[in-house]
């Protein structure tokens, strides 16, 4: 057989240096295969990535995240500054610890990066994707000529996620009481601060995630991260590595910068349309005349899942093929869906497509039935059976 | 460090063949495979009764990662196949020089055998790869 690439781990030596988050060692203690990962070394599972997908939708799991880009935004613009630089308008964020999903996008519509941005007791908390850190830093930093802003990338700061049914229970057993009760009541896309017991170094405990399961994702600073880690795993949370992450938010209907989308291609086609807030007219943002000129032209092509029941995994940048579209589609994101059982993907395809269509995989063309993005939630299959099957 | 048995031959394409006698060899996948393709969960195998050839394609494996063909190490007719795996493919990693067997190859050239690798040999390969 032949091996694949690029996981395949060995000649480690050699491709030096990439980052380290501060749970490195916690990592390698817990045996996880490590890869590099857009330039940080990151465990792609610990085991078995399957057992680990399992593991979030039936109990829960955890997740270091902390290569992922965390920029603090203060000053007296903070907020006109990122009403113009983002799809989302943040003027829907009025609390502290309010949380909103949105795109930056360029001037053409395209999607820059994707992101959660966050309003602070005091300015505004952007998490960012790792791949893209530098590339939207200087472009956050262009922008913010001719505003009063100071932006401050938190490389001080580890992010951890605990995902899954019993993620909000686990946790609550180790903050203590008062933290507990307040996570237990803390709504989707929203978060609280607590001190710990270092001043100025807070903890933000947000109820989010990338898996399709209840669960937070804790910002806390870097020297407070591998104690709770072990903590974490003394009351029973597993640890889980990127290769779960990516099949639990596939089975989600979550989109992946880089796949879904990317600076050709703006939030219209990745099925964010909600993302756009249009409603202030007055409001001027980057990408703003691009989408609107978009909408007028109407939808050329169409973001949706791909079901494979039969033998094989579809995997990115296959073709799909419609019936009666000369034009093909092509796969963003595939893999296997261990809740399923087979094979799942998204796909770009043109918007006459049907409910079937034909994917061109490694030695024969299968048929794939394709619906709306999103297989699994609360571990549970979200959409329905065909008649025959 | 991946497992590498002594007593075992193998080829460069990451296969592995067992000696069992009379004429005889099982053949597997390494532990230096399984664990570079991660979970398994679909796999290919030959049927009772085909003829392979040496380095012949006998069957395919594929994982949430990738997915790759499987050679046959030695030329042959294929006399069993380990049937266990249709349904549970992980078996081939948790115990791919056991239980994680592909299938029985009753040698056509018993002499092809010398030209596989050592465990030392097959090591060093995948040190250069």
């Amino acid at each position: 057989m032949q091996i694949p690439r690029p996981y395949s781990g060995h000649k480690r030596e050699q491709q030096r240096m990439s980052a380290r988050t501060c749970l490195y060692t916690a990592h390698q203690e817990m045996g996880a295969k490590i890869v590099e990962f857009s330039g940080w070394d990151m465990p792609l599972h610990y085991g078995s990535q399957i057992k680990e997908h399992h593991c979030v939708r039936r109990d829960c799991a955890m997740f270091d995240v902390s290569h992922m880009t965390v920029v603090d935004i203060d000053g007296s613009d903070a907020r006109s500054y990122l009403r113009y630089l983002l799809a989302n308008d943040v003027a829907k964020i009025t609390e502290p610890g309010q949380g909103l999903y949105s795109a930056m996008l360029n001037d053409q519509g395209g999607a820059v990066d994707d992101l959660i941005v966050y309003a602070l007791p005091r300015g505004f908390r952007l998490v960012l994707n790792c791949a893209t850190g530098d590339k939207d830093l200087a472009w956050m930093n262009e922008y913010a000529q001719g505003f009063q802003v100071a932006l401050q990338e938190r490389d001080d700061l580890a992010i951890i996620a605990v995902q899954g049914p019993q993620a909000i229970a686990r946790v609550s057993s180790i903050v203590g009481q008062t933290t507990g009760d307040k996570i237990n009541t803390l709504k989707p896309f929203t978060s609280i601060f607590t001190p710990s017991s270092q001043i100025d170094r807070d903890w933000q405990l947000a109820r989010t995630g990338y898996t399709g399961e209840d669960g937070l994702e804790i910002i806390l600073p870097s020297s407070d991260a591998e104690t709770f880690w072990w903590q974490l795993y003394e009351a029973g949370v597993l640890p889980a590595g990127l290769a779960a992450r990516d099949t639990l938010r596939l089975e989600a209907g979550l989109n992946l910068y880089g796949h879904e989308m990317d600076e050709s291609v703006s939030p219209l086609r990745a099925n964010m349309a909600w993302t756009i807030a249009w409603k202030d007219f007055e409001r001027d943002f980057v990408g703003r005349s691009a989408l609107l000129a978009a909408c007028d032209e109407g939808p050329q092509d169409k973001l949706v899942g791909l079901l494979l029941t039969g033998r094989g995994v579809l995997r990115d940048g296959q073709t799909v093929y419609i019936a009666g579209c000369e034009q093909p589609g092509v796969i963003t994101s595939g893999s296997f869906s261990p809740t399923l059982g087979y094979s799942i993907a998204l796909a770009r395809v043109p918007v006459e497509a049907g409910e079937w269509a034909e994917v061109m995989m490694r030695k024969k063309r299968e048929t794939v039935r394709l619906l709306k993005p999103g297989f699994i939630r609360h571990g549970e299959q979200v959409f329905a059976a065909v008649a025959n099957e | 460090m991946s497992d590498t048995p002594k007593e075992l031959k193998y080829a460069l394409t990451h296969e592995w063949t067992l000696d069992e006698g009379e004429g005889v060899v099982s053949v597997g996948i390494t532990d230096f495979a399984q664990e570079s393709l991660g979970d398994v969960v679909y796999i290919e195998l030959p049927a009772v009764g085909d003829k392979v050839s040496a380095a012949d394609e006998a069957g395919a494996i594929e994982s949430v990662k990738a997915a790759s063909d499987i050679f046959a190490p030695v030329s042959g007719e294929v006399i069993a196949i380990n049937e266990d795996l249709e349904d549970s493919p992980e078996i081939i990693n948790d115990s791919p020089y056991g239980d994680g067997w592909f299938f029985k190859l009753k040698m056509s050239d018993p002499s092809e055998l010398k030209h596989l690798l050592s465990a030392d040999e097959y090591i060093e390969s995948t040190e250069e790869e």
